[in-house]
């Protein structure tokens, strides 16, 4: 069972071709109401695999006999069969003003949008955001209500936090199950790439589907708690080859960098504050950042084929991204290839779908560590020295030896650094559809998936660093290796009982999923002390599961459907190992009712009623993968206790075991999902939306907490401590303003007000009080297990945990005055109090786009309203003791001179004065362009078009950037303003 | 052929089907590739037991299970500030008037400044620190029991002593108030319930009784870093010693007794002082039980790390041409009260003492006294002293230029020499000649000769020595209590209490309270009185 891989391949292999000849068919196909020809409709033989599609013109050819029947379709077109009878045959389609047949892809199956039950958005390629975007979950962002996407910084493809109706946990992993063409992803991340999309081509997906309430996701069980998204890719379709073409170059700037002291206030500063240190001074004027920061180019290039060869509808697709980063030595290389092969056999009984994806991804990762260098390094010296080792300027003893404690030259950090690593990725799977052939009414479905990852990177720190001068450098490999099988069997039988005008389905199957890691790093020195260190770590887990599902349709109008998922999960034992998931739903089509045919106006309404149970596997715990089990884990490098020595005094030693602590009890999160949804559509379904509510209780919250010293074997253990509730309202609006044959306007909206709230909060047995601090919270250089936020019961998760700060008559903060709110007479951790979350209440997508000849516009904006941050790096650099913190000088962030903060006490830390709104709106994508038809008298099409991102910000949040993943602003990779034009060719 | 392929089909998906939806692969599920070794096949021979031994020896020095830092012991702490011995000696050193840390690390303004709270970071990994140990202890004497096997017997041995030893420290510094779980108690959800001073002391008493005889033989330098007998004398030394401040009973006797069991036991002062605290002070004399650490096979950022980098700057080091310490952070210099401990011509610090343990001190550049709070005050505030060095008695340097060789010497002899000297004169018996030629024997050694020899001593005068003589060495906070001179008014070195001049401090931070954090999480446990 490990080698599903092998099972696949031979598979491939096995796959006969097939060959067929008849007479050539051509024509064009039109719309009717705007008389346009129409783009990619497609023209299937009736009962064989034969199709094509049209081109730019709406022309097609199609080689058939006389008498076959041709069934023209387009996707919010009627369909038409007509038979063939002469060489020519032109089709006018008419619009289906109910679209309502449109294919929605569900878990393990698809169903239309008239019979689905459960709250599930679909955004097809043209919905999504244009231009250059490096990261595939790009395209979503805005797009779909309830779905917050929220970039990691501004490093070329960099990862994305990406949240569905907030998030279901605590601490455990808040991030949806994210399923390629069937194969879910391990949402670990790898240390040669920046985001688990990294492997696939944008360009390639043809479409998100986000499933968001338990109804739709519980099929997925135990990964399920925090929605699913399921990403399909681009597929063959039979006929003669067209090729696209696209081509972009973009242009990345800097747009803001944090506000610290010029030289000249930096030195007056020194002069006043610290006469003692003025020689220390350097004569040069140096504006750190920006050394550090650069315009940034990149490229990116896609070539794309389909159509039929031999019979089999294949698309293939070549892809090669540059990107540089704003900081420089930040680089991303991407070179994507992808291939699908969609045969039918045996009279179309056998379907196969063939998808294999490879990518090559070269990073060089910068050395972040300069972005926080430039803002605090000494703007008075130089960049460059070329008297010392490495030619730049850092700060040395009189006998060559560096300077310790102080901070190194940022750009030194990023051009002697060497960092990168190289990213080999395959993703493939077969999939095999088989209706079988004495039973017509059973299609038996066949997934085998793999997912393999190999990546090796090295990490070269030279001893002209001046931070390495005494190890005469450090040079590190590292490397990783995955690999994810999968298999899913399922079996669906779906029949009809007339009688009483119903229809019926019934799903049942088989899930195996097997996840296995290997990474290691091996550390040299220059000056070779201790030989070379290699550290291994191995993480596996196992994923089994049972599923079914019963979907049972009365009058086209009443829709019922039954979920049921059984998994069993490795990272548990005993009783716990097996979680059970059920779900239902009803949905109710009332407009299809008697009453509403005269509402003319009124082309579609639904209610949807949902309920359903999903879980949460993820434990946690980086090593412990078996948290149940009483496990030993050895010692690895440098870390081994001297036991003895032999007689000339030499150490001997042991390696150590160390016992690992374990909740025997440990068990999965299980999140009960309610939701409410009303689809509605107006006028043809010209407007047409849903409104949401909801409401989601978490029980059994996995977090590492304190346990009662001495109860177990170290001082926190993941396991199940508290509940809480998600609940909400989503509305979503879509509506063609304006159509007619010059002009279109479409314009989509889309809102979720979220809020949420910790009900429950337990430590063995007890409540937990005050709360527990977020572990990840902890401030840069406090050290302690204390955080900005806490998990408090009755408040939002991750609320922020402050003193109430006092201000002057001024208004300006009274460095470490608080109020003492117990009134105890003594300022401690029982005088702070929930203040703030840091999780946005509501997320608004604005996208519009305009139609006018041969010109497009689009744009795509957001709100995010409600969400705090914690401004990290004003409190970093806004204090004065800052200034001589080390052995050498540092710059200040320019709020120190009003604030005048001279320490960094706890008082201060805590102060909710660093707590700042950071409600913005932002304008993300904006987009133009113009086509060309017939180019050259030829099928050529082009169109040209220029996109800008991240054009503008509104907020009042003073930190660099008011979006930041959790809220705590400590690492600021500035997002780029990117300029981009390209070209996009068909053929 | 189209019939033949379609029952060939079904026939293998009937097959299919039925299989996976009976059998699935859960065998699968329990077939884990993992770092960890699963516990019933981690101990196979006498090295496997050794290396459990091990991890309780490494609990002292290291901080997790990968050098210098990563897979960390205690979770929620910064990895190398979670470390047994610095936070020992920071809890016994930053509360004393021997030194100052001038960064504000969490929570080391309050033990400066004597105004500690329950919410405190360095007492609450300290905590968990012995804890975890004790809860490591109890694991690895569960797995021992009843193997007969003699090594093994020495292994339990030395698991029970270094139990003892933790429990020793949560008596020392949380009063014994603690919780308190021995081999009896399974790892799992449940509240353990609180010891108390006189309990706990009875308990350490009798285990180091109980394995006396068990453990290895004192001084035997191929076992050099394992717990012998001459370990648990001395940890018994201090029990008796401090039973008086510790739980109210005069054991002073005992005290001079264990002592004596010592002094017989072959053990020599090292003639060379400095020999103890450098690079190779494994081969030194007079060691009874080191914290070992080592440059390359045992990293970690914890005592020895921060001794040998923590006291100098760099511009110090090129001065005096040391090594072995590149990381050099200036974070720790002498109070003025330390310093005015040693003998000098006309009472300036700034001439040459004839001590030779005084040579340590570096003043160029440097003032006496600390003028500015300690947390936030400059390394020149306070003379440096430079007695930890990880480089070799010869002058080379350590194996690694961050990473000390050097090992801590948690008990040595000069030590028990001046515990002998004081439980005589606290009358419990013995030799007051043998008490004053041990006091005098330390004395020629720091002064070379017999210039320094004094012809009596007292008390304060044994508090005085033992801070001449030990140091920087973790004793000096618990040597205060002992002696009357921590809390109250009796003594004020400057910045006690927070206050320029010292103030007085409430008794009740005699000893430290016990975390906010446990006590949410047992409800079993009560506060240490005053906080």
């Amino acid at each position: 069972m490990r080698y599903i891989r092998k099972l696949v391949f031979l598979l491939l292999l096995a796959v006969p071709l097939a060959m067929f000849s008849q007479n050539v068919v051509t024509g064009t196909v039109t719309d009717k109401t705007f008389n346009e020809p129409l783009l990619g409709a497609s023209i299937v033989v009736k009962g064989t695999t034969i199709g094509t599609t049209t081109d730019f013109d709406g022309n097609y050819s199609i080689e058939a006999e006389n008498g076959q029947i041709l069934v023209f379709s387009y996707i919010g077109y009627k369909a038409q069969e007509i038979e063939v009878t002469t060489k020519v045959l032109n089709v006018v389609l008419e619009e289906d003003t109910n679209q309502l047949d449109e294919v929605v892809i569900i878990g393990y199956g698809t169903t239309t949008k008239k019979d689905a039950t459960g709250s599930v958005i679909g955004v097809t390629e043209e919905e999504l955001n244009q231009g250059f975007i490096a990261a595939p979950q790009d395209l979503l962002v805005g797009k779909a209500a309830g779905v917050q996407i929220t970039t990691s910084g501004g490093a070329p493809g960099s990862g994305s936090q990406i949240r569905i109706r907030g998030g279901s946990s605590l601490d455990a992993s808040n991030d949806p199950l994210i399923i390629i063409d069937g194969v879910p992803l391990d949402n670990g991340t790898n240390s040669g790439s920046r985001n688990i999309f990294d492997f696939i081509n944008p360009s390639d997906i043809s479409s998100f589907t986000v499933l968001k309430d338990a109804s739709a996701t519980a099929i997925y069980g135990s990964r399920a708690s925090n929605g699913v998204i399921i990403v399909t890719t681009k597929k063959g379709v039979s006929g003669e080859l067209k090729f696209t073409f696209n081509s972009s170059a973009s242009i990345q700037t800097v747009k803001e960098t944090v506000d610290v002291l010029s030289p000249g206030q930096f030195r007056t500063l020194i002069e006043e504050r610290l006469p003692g240190r003025v020689g220390d001074l350097g004569t040069a004027n140096t504006n750190w950042q920006d050394q550090i920061f650069t315009t940034a180019m990149g490229t990116d290039n896609n070539l794309s084929v389909r159509g039929g060869v031999f019979g089999i509808p294949f698309r293939a697709s070549l892809g090669y991204t540059q990107q540089d980063g704003i900081l420089r030595t930040e680089a991303l290389e991407r070179t994507t290839g992808a291939i699908s092969l969609t045969p039918r056999l045996f009279d179309d009984k056998l379907r196969i779908e063939i998808n294999a994806r490879g990518s090559y991804t070269e990073n060089n990762f910068a050395d972040l560590g300069a972005i926080g260098s430039a803002i605090g390094f000494d703007p008075t010296q130089p960049v460059f020295d070329e008297t010392l080792p490495g030619g730049f300027f850092d700060y040395y003893e009189a006998d060559g030896t560096p300077t310790t404690n102080t901070l190194n030259n940022p750009l030194a950090l990023l051009e002697l650094r060497d960092n990168r690593a190289n990213t080999r990725r395959l993703v493939g799977n077969i999939k095999l559809d088989y209706q079988l052939p004495f039973f017509e009414d059973i299609t038996a479905t066949l997934n085998l998936g793999l997912d393999r990852l190999n990546s090796d990177g090295v990490d070269i720190r030279p001893g002209t660093l001046a931070a390495e001068a005494v190890n005469l450098g450090t040079f590190v490999n590292f490397g990783q290796d995955e690999t994810n099988e999968l298999l899913d069997f399922y079996v669906k039988y779906a029949s009809e009982l007339e009688k009483i005008n119903a229809r019926f389905d019934l799903t049942g199957g088989y899930s195996y999923q097997n996840f296995y890691e290997e990474e290691f790093t091996t550390t040299t020195r220059g000056d070779g002390v201790g030989g070379t260190n290699t550290v291994t770590n191995i993480f596996e887990n196992n994923l089994q599961s049972y599923f079914g599902r019963a979907n049972f349709t009365l009058n086209d109008k009443y829709l019922f459907t039954f979920t049921f998922r059984r998994d069993g999960s490795s990272r548990f034992g005993g009783d716990n190992r097996w979680g059970n998931f059920p779900a239902a739903a009803f949905a109710w089509n009332i407009s299809d009712e008697k009453l509403f045919e005269d509402f003319s106006s009124l082309s579609n309404l639904k209610l949807r009623l949902g309920w359903g149970i999903t879980g949460q596997q993820d434990v946690l715990q980086g090593n412990d993968t078996q948290p149940f089990l009483p496990q030993f884990a050895p010692s690895q490098v440098g870390a081994n206790v001297q036991i003895g020595q032999d007689e000339n005094g030499n150490p001997i030693f042991t390696q150590t075991l160390r016992a690992q602590p374990f909740d025997a009890n440990i068990k999965w999160e299980e999140t009960t999902t309610y939701n409410i949804g009303l689809d509605f559509g107006f006028f043809n379904n010209r407007l047409s939306g849903a409104l949401e509510l909801y409401y989601r209780e978490t029980d059994d919250l996995l977090s590492t907490v304190n346990v009662a010293a001495g109860s177990n074997l170290t001082n926190r253990l993941p396991t199940n401590i508290g509940s809480l509730t998600n609940q909400g309202v989503e509305l979503f609006l879509d509506a063609a303003i304006f159509q007619n044959e010059e002009f279109s306007w479409d314009l989509g909206f889309n809102y979720a007000y979220n809020i949420n709230e910790v009900d429950r909060l337990f430590v063995t047995g007890n409540d937990a009080g005050a709360g527990i601090p977020v572990a990840e919270t902890q401030l840069i250089g406090i050290g302690g297990d204390d955080g900005a936020q806490y998990h408090i019961v009755g408040e939002p998760t991750r609320s922020y945990f402050a003193f109430v700060q006092v201000y002057d008559e001024n208004g300006n903060p009274i460095e470490g005055v608080v109020l003492d709110l117990n009134g105890d007479g003594e300022i401690n951790d029982q005088d702070r109090r929930p203040f703030q979350q840091s999780a946005p209440l509501v997320n608004i997508g604005l996208n519009s786009r305009f139609n006018w000849k041969a010109w497009d516009f689009s744009f795509s904006m957001r709100a995010v309203l409600g969400n705090y941050n914690y401004n990290g790096v004003e409190l970093l650099n806004g204090n004065f003791r800052n200034l001589n913190i080390g052995q050498d000088l540092r710059n200040l962030a320019t709020p120190v001179l009003n604030t005048g903060f001279q320490t960094d006490r706890n008082e201060l830390i805590f102060s909710d004065y660093f707590v700042r709104d950071a409600s913005f709106v932002r304008m993300d994508n904006m987009s133009l362009g113009y086509t060309f038809k017939d180019l050259f008298n030829s099928n050529l099409r082009m169109r040209v078009f220029s996109t800008l991102q991240n054009v503008f910000v509104i907020t009042d949040y003073n930190g660099l950037d008011p979006e930041v993943e959790n809220g705590i602003d400590n690492n600021v990779f500035p997002r780029p303003f990117i300029t981009q034009f390209g070209l996009s060719l068909d053929f | 052929m189209k019939t033949y392929i379609d029952k060939t089909a079904y026939k293998y998906f009937v097959l299919c089907f039925s299989w996976f939806l009976a059998l699935g692969c859960t065998s699968d599920l329990d077939d884990i590739d993992t770092n960890n070794i699963n516990a019933n096949n981690a101990f196979q021979t006498n090295e496997d037991y050794l290396a459990f031994l091990g991890k309780l020896y490494g609990g002292l020095s290291l901080t997790g299970q990968q050098g210098p830092a990563g897979q960390g012991d205690l979770i929620g702490f910064d990895e190398g500030a979670s470390n047994y011995a610095r936070n020992y000696w920071n809890l016994n050193e930053f509360t004393a008037d021997a030194l100052k840390w001038r960064f504000s690390d969490s929570g080391f303004r309050e033990l400066h400044e004597n105004t500690w709270t329950p919410d405190n970071d360095v007492i609450s990994a300290m905590y968990n620190r012995i804890i975890f140990q004790v809860t490591q202890a109890n694991e690895f004497i569960r797995q021992v029991q009843g193997l007969d096997d003699a090594e093994i017997a020495t292994f339990r041995a030395e698991g029970r002593f270094l139990r003892a030893l933790s429990y020793y420290h949560g008596l020392e510094l949380f009063g014994g108030n603690i919780p308190f779980v021995t081999e009896e108690d399974l790892p799992g959800a449940f509240l353990p319930e609180q010891t108390n001073g006189a309990d706990l002391f009875a308990y350490i008493e009798s285990e180091l009784l109980a394995i006396e005889n068990e453990l290895l033989d004192p001084g035997q330098p191929q076992f050099y870093g394992r717990a012998d007998r001459g370990a648990a004398w001395t940890l018994l030394a201090k029990l008796y010693l401090n039973a008086e401040a510790f739980i109210g009973q005069n054991r002073y006797a005992d005290c001079v007794s264990v002592c004596e069991n010592i002094l017989g036991a072959g053990y020599q002062l090292d003639p060379e002082y400095g020999a103890l605290f450098r690079a190779d002070n494994n081969l030194a004399e007079g060691i009874i039980f080191p914290i070992p650490h080592d440059g390359v096979e045992t990293q970690s950022f914890g005592l020895g790390f921060i001794l040998t980098n923590g006291s100098v700057s760099s511009d110090l080091s090129a001065d005096l041409g040391l090594t072995g310490n590149a990381q050099a952070f200036a974070a720790i210099s002498c109070r003025e009260e330390f310093t005015r401990l040693y003998e000098y011509p006309n009472d300036d610090p700034f001439d040459d003492s004839p001590d030779s343990r005084a040579a340590f001190l570096y003043k160029i550049g440097h003032s006496i006294e600390v003028p500015v709070p300690p947390v936030g005050s400059a390394f020149t505030d306070g003379f440096a002293y430079t007695k930890f060095r990880n480089m070799l008695t010869d002058g080379s340097s350590g194996q690694d230029d961050r990473q000390a060789d050097m090992d801590f010497p948690l008990f040595r002899l000069a030590d028990v020499y001046l515990m002998y000297a004081e439980a005589v004169l606290r009358g419990g018996g013995g030799s007051e000649a043998l008490a004053l030629d041990l006091v005098n024997q330390v004395r020629q050694r720091a002064y070379g000769d017999s210039s320094g020899d004094v012809t009596t001593i007292d008390l304060q005068f044994i508090l005085d020595e033992r801070g001449r003589e030990l140091s920087w060495e973790g004793q000096r906070r618990t040597d205060l209590v002992r002696f009357g001179q921590y809390t109250g008014s009796n003594y004020l070195w400057d910045w006690k209490g927070g206050a320029p001049q010292g103030s007085s401090i409430e008794n009740f931070r005699n000893i430290f309270p016990l975390p906010a954090s446990d006590l949410t999480a047992n409800p079993n446990l009560e506060q240490n009185p005053g906080y």
